[in-house]
This record gives structure tokens, C-alpha cells and sequence, in this order.
């Protein structure tokens, strides 16, 4: 049911995850690009095959008809390779055209590292001027029609940042750094994934991106610089201790507590976040629990292990990260 | 001179017919029972062996495809984990590739180059042997790997890190990395006796402008081979010593790089691609001509397209690393590469096409598979152009796009004019026609399987769904067309299911085929079917392209050759012009004992590199066994 | 194209049923395990030492497993992950030791049975082996110790990991890194660590 409502949610963005969707001037660039070259495509295909049908039509029944001379055929088919070669310069030149007017200007508003691990998104604001540096994870914040750059790394295994509303994909590739130009032009939550096959859980990649207006973002970045909060509700309270007590805190970070574990994805804000487990579950104190209680039944193979709790541990500690907005 | 005059009772000079034949085939055949089978040097015999492996491993490749397509029919489904799809995927890729799409090419060229240029038996017959049990040994190693679940899990492309010795546990990337260096062994073998036969052992006369398209396209294919294949060999030892010995060439971080595997995987990958599709186009060419009864308009024109497609082959390998993070000038020129090729795959459709306009032709079960692949692999190079372009291929790289690209592409352009091939020389295979009606609704099912099942991945792939994933959450919207895709696929498996049993069923009674059922004009047709052990009591002189289209103007012949040595004529390479007589090697068990000392020191040096020098020692044995002279007389030229 | 009169396509036929065959039961073969089930992994805390907590027994589940964690490369692989994620290597370094001893010398302070290291991980050490219990769970305790076994191994193990994509400090694992090694002797271990063995 958890998993339903997920879609409402993410699907009641501006469509999901599709580059017939776009919603940024890179992918909306790239959506015109690609309705010019399948249309022209489609009327080379249905030309030849009506010369196909003629071809064959024609021969059929021919047997006293004149044949083609070879001058004619030569002739045609020479004035059809020279087409071809026309049409190939022409799409060869609108593609150039159209990489010039994706590629990342050096002046951008915003940069934001993005660290691909398997198989979750890390993300990197990175602090100007003194302010300190956030990380969160799967879910990256935009301010509408600004230029965003990322900074694209991986921590382990090539992996590939795809959310083709927004823009095309571009590979994280270990020990090296890619760009990529993110821009939005209209508020809203456009879903990603991991594009290049990275292991077990390649099919659970998925990223958030949340484009807002310039005084939400500025809101949102405000919040998550904040330390967590710390619990008011009593479930809560005790939900933290059992986190700290148990193994959890040894991979994950609540900054403001002893939690400051660099293996697994930050949670000082997970629950102000859309998702939980790259884009696996919505974010609710029971799919908190139920991810928390089995992590390998509902993404099998993840680095998260099966921590044994009672019932009441597992109840606290999922209140707890629902607290942790 | 000696031996000349000890020798000089038995040429064939003026020899009766059925003389002659008893004594070449006394020369000639294979010894029956199984010392017969494991020692032959038979191409007639190694290639169908050849042909009906690669149909197994099809198979097998097709089983693999319907349980993917099983799992993927619904969101969210377990029927497998993650774990078992990784190794089918990747098993359905490389055994697709590697033990299916190229072996199965090159053994049509093993048993058809031969006949077609008109010479008894192959260049290296027992290189040809040793590269048949190379790739069985090959094949068998993967398989049995997946049996045990030891199947290689990181993708037909085994990307590093991924497949590196960091993130992938176990033996299974070895495994992999190991099968190519089997198959990759016998393509390079086959490719290097395809080449020698073509250039020295055409029938005389056969001038480089009578040779056959198919021969063409074979030669061009094994030129391909013979330059893409080393780099894939290279990575692939390459990654074994990155994992078994500890070497840096893909850690960054000891000054190796990621992206060299990708460059050095591609530069064999791509060429890979035309690998496939070259001898297809030949076939193509072969069932056209025969079935429109007439020559393919434009022959020079054709050859041309041939060579230019196999070196622009080697220009495009980026294509395939457009979001790699390469610097945008270079992907520019690797743009206009990539769309250049379109114009040689271009001119030779519209040959075709004017082949059939100025020709009659014939709808039987061959030329509907050629029809079928005009009108999908058109789609497949229209496609192509697409993902040519950079900005193109940032939004459908990796997605199902791209699955549908190259499904029509392979299959459409390979595939399907491969089972027309089956149809078409099944007769000169084994004897016996094949069914006219089992071969219309074997391929009314494919076609219409094919395109029901590849032709909404397109859609798939631009709504967003990337390849390689083993299932996908119900909030995306994709459920509804992944079930239609697997339901197609039943349809199209239910084609080949048809195609197998009417093979099968033909192949044991069939009706007897004669000697060229289809009034065709090149030279395999121009014995019995199947041939007999020395493919032609003799040798024939050629004086034009198509040496049976004129029916009142008998094929000359070559006489003088001696009947009791395995004799064949060396002619040169342009003007095939009769230069020496050379005797090709009888039967020997040394090839197939090479070839398990090989096969043993492959496997075991993925488990301690010690084994390439301990086990190095059987191959020498078996490579002396195999060389030994055998106190015969020098040939005489 | 089978010829019938041809005997060799019996063996090719033959050699696929074996496949077929071999497919058919690997198929139904323990797959590569992602997750313990609960009541397992509990039992996996259940292993018996000697008073002098040193050697012991396993869990009889262990063995009905066949010693997963000591042979299974992907267990191995995983251990070597928590090896890097959870700092061991702050004190143990690559293996050669620092603050903590070394595993490479071909010394066990408490033995080498993967039962002692897992306790050692589990329940600490003197001498500044801090107890890990509450910050793994026992499955990854156990995946740790089957490879921190590894590297002391005097032979290499099949399964054994190879290097990481990372500065070469030392041989990889699955180059027996330990029989290598050895002839150098134990290394000192820091005072605090006790008798040197």
C-alpha cells in the first residue's frame, strides 16, 4: 500500500522519469533534437519500404514489361546515395548544434557534488564563504531556471546520473570527475536513475530531484544545515538511544548526536526527504519500519544489514527518523 | 622428380567418372566411428558441427530471454533475485555474441567458402579442428559456470571496477574474461584460414571481380576479425591479471584507468557489431541474386561498400562511451563517423532494392527472410544514426532504446538473414529441403514475434527505463508494455521453436534435395548436395561471375591432379592463375589433444598464474605431436 | 543436419544433455546468499570457547552452511568491504599491524580459528580490541572474521579477494600474502598489546 501511494506521490510530479517529459532547457533541447531526427527517420523508413513494395510488386507479374535499363538504376541509386548523404550532414550538424546548447557554462549558479556509492546517491552542498558544508542523499535540491553544475564523482563503480525530464545522462566514473548541466524551469519533483548497470541493486538507483522557487530553496538550505532536531515525542527520544546503542550509528550520521558513521547515507534530514533507499519506499514511520526491519527481503544484496530489534526498538527508532525532518 | 614419377599412374587425367570418384574419396574421407569424428579435418564436416553448436547455444541464448522476459513482465516481481538475472543477462549477451552471432557466421563461411571458390578443402584444416574444440571448450566452460551459479554477473561488457578485483567476488568475471580468450582464439583461427583460401585457393580464373559476394563479405568479415580481435583479448587478459596476479592497468589510483577498459572493449565491440553483419549482408546478396534471378546490380559498388564498412568499422568504437565523460570535440568527430557508415549500409539496400526492382522474383521461404530483413534492419540503421548523435544518445544511452536498436540491428540484420541462409543452402548442408509451409509460418511468427516484442522497447526506453535491471517499482509506468513485450516474446519463440523442428525434422527426412534446387549461380551449386568428401571430382576453371548462369556453357574443368594425396590447386591472388599443386593434411587427433592441453591451461591460470608456464608443457607436447613430419615427400610446386 | 549415420553427433547430443542436466541442478544449488535468515543469524552468536577464550566451536549451523564465511568469496568480499568501512585498518594497518598486531606475521595472539577472531571482533580484547557487538551485527562479524582469517592464511584461498582499486601497500590476499611474509618474523607488537607471542 506504502508502495501505491509512492506513486501518487512521485507520479504526481510533472510526469516521471522521461525524456518525452522535459521540464529543463537541456532535456528540452534534446526532446526537439529527438522528434526532428524520429520523424525524418520515419519518412526514410516508409520510403524505402515503398520502394520495397514497388520492387517486389513489380516484378511479380513483369515478365513482358520492358526491364530497367542499368543506366536508370544507376542513376537512381546513385541520386539516393547522395540523399543519404545529405541527410546524414544535415543530422550530423543539428546534433553538433544541439551538444553546443547542453554543454556546462563555466559560470554556473550553483554547484553540487554528487557522489554515486552502491547503490545510493550522495549529495554534497558544498558550503561557500564559510558556511558550512550538508550532505544529503537521493534527493538534490534546485532553484528553478538557474544553471546547476554537478560535479559528478563515484565512490566505487561506474554508475550513471540520468533524470531525463531535466537533462541526458552523464557516467560517474571512478577517479575521475564529470559535469553535468542541470537546469529546471518549472517547480517540481523529477525522478532519476542510475543509467549504467553498477551491480546487485542497479535497479533500486533512484535519485529525487526537487526544483523549487528561489525562497523555498533558500528555506530548504537554511534547514538542512541545521543539527538534527532533537526528539519531542517520547517514542522518539527512546528511538534515538536505540540508535545510538545499536549499529546503526557505526555507518550512518545524525549530526548533533554521536551518530557519525560515513558508510551509509547521511539521516540528519531523512525525514524531511520524498524516499527512503534510493526512491525504493515513500518515506512513512512504516515503511521506515519495514525497511529497517528487512532491508535485504525489499533490496536484496545492500550494504544495509538486518539489525535484530524488538518490536518496540524497531516502532521507536522508525518514529525517530520520521522525526528527523 | 622422383616422386613425380612414382606418382605418375595415379592423376586424373582422362579417369573415368566413377573411378575417379573411388579413388578420391578413398583419399579423401573421413574414417567412420568415433576416431573418424574426433580426428577429421573435414570443413564440410567441422563447419555443420560448427553451425549446430551455435544453434544450441541460440537456443540456450533464447531460453535465457524468456526468463528475463519472465521477470520482467511484472513490477517488482521474484521470480528471480538479483543475483540469478545479472548472470542471465550477461550469460544471454556473451553467449549471444561470442558463442552464437560469430561463430555461427564464420561457420557458414567454413563450410560454404570452400565450395564457392571452388577447392576441396580449407586452408589449415587442422587449425580448423583445433578451433572448432577451442569453442566448444569455450562454450562449455560458460555453461557449466552458470550451471554450478558461478555465471560471470557484470554485464557482456564487464565493465571495471565492476568486474575488477574490488567488486567482483569470486570467479565469475574470470570465467568470463577466460571464455573470450577461447572463442577469441578460434575466430582468429578461422578468420586466418578464411583469408588464406580466399587469396590462394580460388579455382583458376576466378579473378578477384568473379568472386562471390558472400566469399567478399567473409573476407572482409575475417580482415575485421584479425584487427578488432586482439583488443578484446588484450582487456581480457588484461582484467585476469588485475584480478589473479595483482597487475594496476584499471586502478586509478596506481596511476591505471577506468576508462581504458571501455576504449580497449569497444575497439573490439563495435567492429564486433560488422563481425556479425558483413556475412549477413553476403547471404543477403546470395539469396537476392539467386531468387530475383539475376546478378546484384552493382557489383563493384557492393565489394566497395564491403571494404568501406570494415574500416570505418574501426572509427567509431565512442559511440559507445558518449556519457563517458570524454572531451565533446573528439565525441563530434566519432559523431560524423559513427553517421558516415550509415552511407555504405545505405547504398547496399538500395542495390538490393534495385536488384529486386529489375529482377523476378521468387517468394520462397529465403527471400521472405530477405524481405524481412530490409524492412527491420532499415529500422535498426535509422535507429543507429540516432543514437550516433551526442546529445541524442545522452537521453537513451543504456535504456531500453538502445536494446531495441541493436536487437534490430543483430537480429534483424543478422538473424534473419542467417535462417534464411539455413533455408537457402540447408539442401547443400545436408542433402534435404526443408518444409516450404513450416518455413512461411516459421517466419511469419518471427517477424511479426520480433517486432511485436522489440519495437515497444523503443518507446520503453525513451519513457525512461534503463537497461541491465532486474525489475522495476509499479509507480513507474512502464507494466503495461513490458507485459505486452513478454507475452510477444511467446510469439516469437514459438517461431524459432518452428524453425528448430522443422530443421530437425528435415534434416532425417526430408526430401531429397538435387544438386542446385534453386537454379542458382555460384559454384557450391555446382556439385552434389551435400558434397561428397573431395567437393568436386574436378577442380573447375571459372570464366565469369556467375559460372552457372548459363546452362549451355559447361563449367571447364582442371586436370592433371593426383587422385591419392589430399591434392588442391594454389592459385594467386589477383588473377587466380594456377601457380602450384599443395596437399592439404589428412585427418590427426593432435588438434583436438592441442586443444584440451590448451583449454586446461586456460582454466587453471585463472587460479594461479603458474599455470601458463606448467601448462604450457602439454601444449608443446601436442604441438610436436602435430607438426611432426611425417617423412612424406616435399610438395612439389 | 544430423546425420544419422554419423556417430559423432550422439556425443555433442550427449555433452548437452550433461549441461541441460548440469543446469537443471544448479539451478536448485544454494544460491549466492544475500540475507540470513533471523533465527540463523541468531544462532550464529551461538558458538562455544574454550575458558581461556581462546579457540572454540562453531555453531553446528555453521558447518551445515559449509563454513560459509571462510570460503565463500562473496562473504570474503564483504568482509573486506567492513575491514575498510569499519577502520580496522586505523590499528591493524593493511594487515602489517600498527597499534594493533599484525595478521600477516603468521601469528595468532589467540589462535587462528575463525571462531577466536569472531569472538575477538565480537566481545574486544585487552589490550585495546574494542568490542564490536554493538556496531555490527553478528552476520557481519562473521563475514569480517572469515576475512581477517584470510589474510593471515598461509596458503591463498580460492575465494579470497584480490587487491582493492587503491594504493598497493602489500600482496593481495589471494596472492598468500602471509606465507610471503613470513619469514620476516612476527612483527612487535605496541607495548600495551602484551606478551609478544
Amino acid at each position: 500500500m506504502g508502495l501505491l501511494s509512492t506513486g501518487a506521490l512521485v507520479s504526481g510530479c510533472n510526469g516521471s522519469q522521461s525524456a518525452l517529459n522535459p521540464y529543463g532547457a537541456p532535456a528540452i533541447h534534446l526532446e526537439n533534437l529527438i522528434i526532428g531526427i524520429v520523424a525524418l527517420s520515419a519518412m526514410i523508413w516508409l520510403l524505402v519500404m515503398v520502394m520495397l513494395v514497388l520492387a517486389l510488386r513489380r516484378g511479380r507479374g513483369a515478365e513482358t514489361e520492358g526491364r530497367t535499363s542499368e543506366g536508370r538504376l544507376t542513376m537512381t541509386v546513385s541520386a539516393a546515395v547522395a540523399v543519404t548523404v545529405a541527410i546524414i550532414a544535415g543530422m550530423t550538424i543539428a546534433s553538433f548544434f544541439t551538444t553546443r546548447s547542453i554543454g556546462v557554462p563555466q559560470s554556473a549558479a550553483v554547484t553540487i557534488t554528487v557522489r554515486a556509492q552502491q547503490w545510493w546517491w550522495q549529495v554534497i552542498y558544498a558550503g561557500s564563504d564559510g558556511t558550512p558544508t550538508f550532505q544529503t542523499a537521493n534527493e538534490i535540491h534546485i532553484p528553478v531556471g538557474q544553471d546547476i553544475r554537478l560535479q559528478l564523482e563515484s565512490a566505487d563503480v561506474v554508475h550513471s546520473f540520468w533524470v531525463p525530464s531535466l537533462a541526458g545522462k552523464q557516467d560517474l566514473v571512478p577517479g575521475r570527475s564529470n559535469d553535468l548541466l542541470l537546469r529546471a524551469e518549472k517547480p517540481g519533483i523529477y525522478r532519476g536513475q542510475c543509467a549504467e548497470f553498477c551491480g546487485l541493486q542497479h535497479s533500486h538507483m533512484a535519485v529525487m530531484v526537487v526544483a523549487e522557487a528561489p525562497s523555498d530553496y533558500a528555506r530548504w538550505i537554511t534547514s538542512q544545515r541545521a543539527d538534527a532536531m532533537m526528539p519531542a515525542d517520547p517514542d522518539a527520544a527512546s528511538g534515538q538511544a536505540a540508535f545510538l546503542a545499536k549499529p546503526c550509528a557505526a555507518c550512518h550520521t545524525v549530526r548533533g548526536t554521536q551518530a557519525t558513521g560515513t558508510t551509509g547515507p547521511d539521516l540528519t534530514h531523512i525525514g524531511s526527504r520524498q524516499t527512503i533507499a534510493a526512491g525504493l519506499l515513500e518515506t512513512t514511520r512504516g515503511s521506515l519500519a519495514a525497511w529497517i526491519a528487512d532491508p535485504q527481503t525489499l533490496k536484496p544484496g545492500n550494504n544495509m544489514p538486518m539489525v535484530p530489534l524488538t518490536s518496540i526498538e524497531l516502532q521507536n527508532i522508525s518514529a525517530y527518523m520520521e522525526s528527523l525532518k | 622428380m622422383r616422386a613425380v614419377a612414382d606418382r605418375e599412374g595415379v592423376r586424373d587425367t582422362g579417369m573415368e567418372a566413377v573411378e575417379l570418384d573411388r579413388r578420391l574419396a578413398a583419399t579423401w574421407s573421413t574414417p567412420p566411428g568415433l576416431w573418424g569424428a574426433l580426428s577429421t579435418v573435414d570443413h564440410k564436416i567441422i563447419g555443420r558441427r560448427y553451425i549446430v553448436t551455435a544453434f544450441v547455444f541460440l537456443a540456450l541464448g533464447g531460453v535465457l530471454a524468456l526468463l528475463m522476459r519472465l521477470q520482467l513482465a511484472q513490477p517488482e516481481a521474484r521470480f528471480v533475485g538479483p543475483d540469478r538475472y545479472n548472470q542471465i543477462f550477461t550469460m544471454h549477451g556473451s553467449n549471444m555474441m561470442f558463442l552464437f552471432a560469430v561463430p555461427v557466421m564464420q561457420a557458414m563461411a567454413i563450410y560454404l567458402v570452400p565450395l564457392m571458390v571452388g577447392t576441396r578443402n580449407i586452408a589449415f584444416p587442422r587449425l580448423n579442428a583445433f578451433s572448432y574444440w577451442m569453442y566448444l571448450a569455450g562454450g562449455l566452460l560458460l555453461w557449466i559456470a552458470f550451471a554450478v551459479d558461478t555465471g560471470p554477473d557484470v554485464g557482456w561488457f564487464a565493465y571495471v571496477p565492476l568486474s575488477g578485483p574490488q567488486y567482483a567476488a569470486g570467479k565469475r568475471a574470470d570465467i568470463w574474461a577466460q571464455m573470450i580468450t577461447f572463442t577469441e582464439v578460434s575466430a582468429l583461427a578461422i578468420a586466418v584460414e578464411i583469408v588464406v583460401t580466399v587469396f590462394k585457393q580460388r579455382a583458376p580464373g576466378m579473378s578477384l571481380d568473379r568472386i562471390p559476394l558472400f566469399v567478399w563479405s567473409m573476407l572482409v568479415t575475417s580482415f575485421l576479425v584479425i584487427l578488432a580481435m586482439p583488443a578484446i583479448m588484450i582487456a581480457s587478459t588484461s582484467l585476469i591479471l588485475d584480478r589473479l596476479v595483482g597487475t594496476h592497468f584499471f586502478n586509478p589510483a596506481e596511476g591505471g584507468d577506468v576508462l581504458l577498459w571501455q576504449h580497449l572493449f569497444w575497439f573490439f565491440g563495435h567492429p564486433e557489431v560488422y563481425i556479425i553483419f558483413l556475412p549477413a549482408v553476403g547471404m543477403v546478396s546470395s539469396i537476392v541474386a539467386t531468387f530475383t534471378q539475376r546478378p546484384v546490380f552493382g557489383y563493384l559498388a557492393m565489394v566497395m561498400a564491403l571494404i568501406a564498412t570494415g574500416v570505418l568499422a574501426f572509427g567509431l568504437w565512442v559511440h559507445h562511451m558518449f556519457v563517458a565523460g570524454l572531451p565533446r570535440l573528439g565525441e563530434s568527430f566519432f559523431t560524423a563517423s559513427s553517421m558516415a557508415i550509415a552511407v555504405p549500409a545505405g547504398l547496399q539496400i538500395f542495390c538490393w532494392l534495385a536488384t529486386i526492382w529489375a529482377g523476378r522474383p521468387i517468394f520462397k521461404t529465403p527471400f521472405l527472410f530477405v524481405i524481412g530483413f530490409i524492412v527491420v534492419f532499415v529500422i535498426g540503421g535509422l535507429t543507429g544514426v540516432m543514437v550516433a548523435s551526442v546529445p541524442f544518445d545522452t537521453q537513451v544511452h543504456d535504456t531500453y532504446f538502445v536494446v531495441a536498436h541493436f536487437h534490430y540491428v543483430l537480429v534483424g540484420g543478422a538473424v534473419f538473414p542467417l535462417l534464411g541462409a539455413v533455408y537457402y543452402w540447408f539442401p547443400k548442408l545436408t542433402g534435404r529441403m526443408m518444409s516450404e509451409t513450416l518455413g512461411r509460418w516459421s517466419f511469419g511468427l518471427i517477424f511479426s514475434g520480433f517486432n511485436l516484442t522489440f519495437f515497444p522497447m523503443h518507446i520503453l526506453g525513451l519513457q525512461g527505463m534503463p537497461r541491465r535491471i532486474y525489475t522495476y517499482q509499479p509507480e513507474m509506468p512502464w507494466s503495461g508494455l513490458n507485459m505486452f513485450i513478454s507475452l510477444s516474446g511467446i510469439v516469437l519463440a514459438a517461431g524459432f521453436l518452428l524453425f528448430f523442428i522443422d530443421a530437425i525434422r528435415s534434416a532425417r527426412s526430408g526430401p531429397v534435395a538435387p544438386a542446385n534446387p534453386w537454379g542458382a549461380s555460384t559454384l557450391e551449386w555446382a556439385t552434389s548436395s551435400p558434397p561428397p568428401s573431395y567437393n568436386f571430382a574436378r577442380l573447375p576453371v571459372i570464366e565469369r561471375l556467375e559460372p552457372l548462369s548459363d546452362r549451355s556453357d559447361p563449367l571447364g574443368i582442371v586436370e592433371g591432379l593426383y587422385t591419392d594425396r589430399r591434392e588442391l590447386l594454389i592459385t594467386g591472388v589477383v588473377e587466380a592463375r594456377a601457380q602450384a599443386r599443395e596437399s592439404s593434411v589428412g585427418s590427426s587427433i593432435w588438434p583436438l589433444l592441442a586443444a584440451l592441453a590448451t583449454s586446461a591451461m586456460l582454466i587453471w591460470s585463472i587460479f594461479t598464474p603458474w599455470a601458463v608456464v606448467w601448462g604450457s608443457i602439454p601444449i608443446a607436447v601436442a604441438l610436436i605431436g602435430w607438426f611432426w613430419p611425417k617423412g612424406d615427400p616435399e610438395d612439389e610446386t | 543436419m544430423i546425420d544419422s549415420r554419423n556417430p559423432n553427433w550422439a556425443f555433442v547430443a550427449a555433452a548437452f544433455l550433461l549441461i541441460g542436466v548440469g543446469a537443471w541442478l544448479g539451478w536448485f544449488r544454494q544460491a549466492r546468499e544475500l540475507r540470513v535468515d533471523p533465527p540463523v543469524a541468531a544462532d550464529l552468536d551461538q558458538f562455544r570457547l574454550m575458558p581461556n577464550a581462546i579457540s572454540g566451536t562453531p555453531p553446528e549451523s555453521y558447518f551445515a552452511q559449509g563454513k560459509l564465511y571462510e570460503t565463500d568469496a562473496y562473504n570474503l568480499s564483504q568482509g573486506k568491504r567492513l575491514y575498510a568501512w569499519f577502520g580496522c585498518s586505523t590499528c591493524h594497518g593493511d594487515g602489517r599491524g600498527g597499534v594493533g598486531p599484525s595478521f600477516l606475521d603468521g601469528w595468532w595472539l589467540y589462535g587462528p580459528e575463525v571462531v577466536s577472531i569472531v569472538a575477538s571482533i565480537r566481545d574486544g580484547r585487552p589490550h585495546g580490541m574494542p568490542a564490536f557487538h554493538d556496531r555490527m551485527t553478528i552476520e557481519q562479524i562473521w563475514q569480517l572474521a572469515g576475512y581477517v582469517q584470510t589474510i593471515g592464511s598461509y596458503t591463498p584461498k580460492t575465494a579470497a579477494p584480490s587487491r582493492n582499486d587503491d594504493k598497493q601497500t602489500r600482496p593481495a590476499e589471494n596472492r598468500g600474502p602471509a606465507k610471503i611474509l613470513f619469514d620476516e618474523g612476527p612483527v612487535g607488537v605496541h607495548p600495551d598489546q602484551g606478551p609478544s607471542p
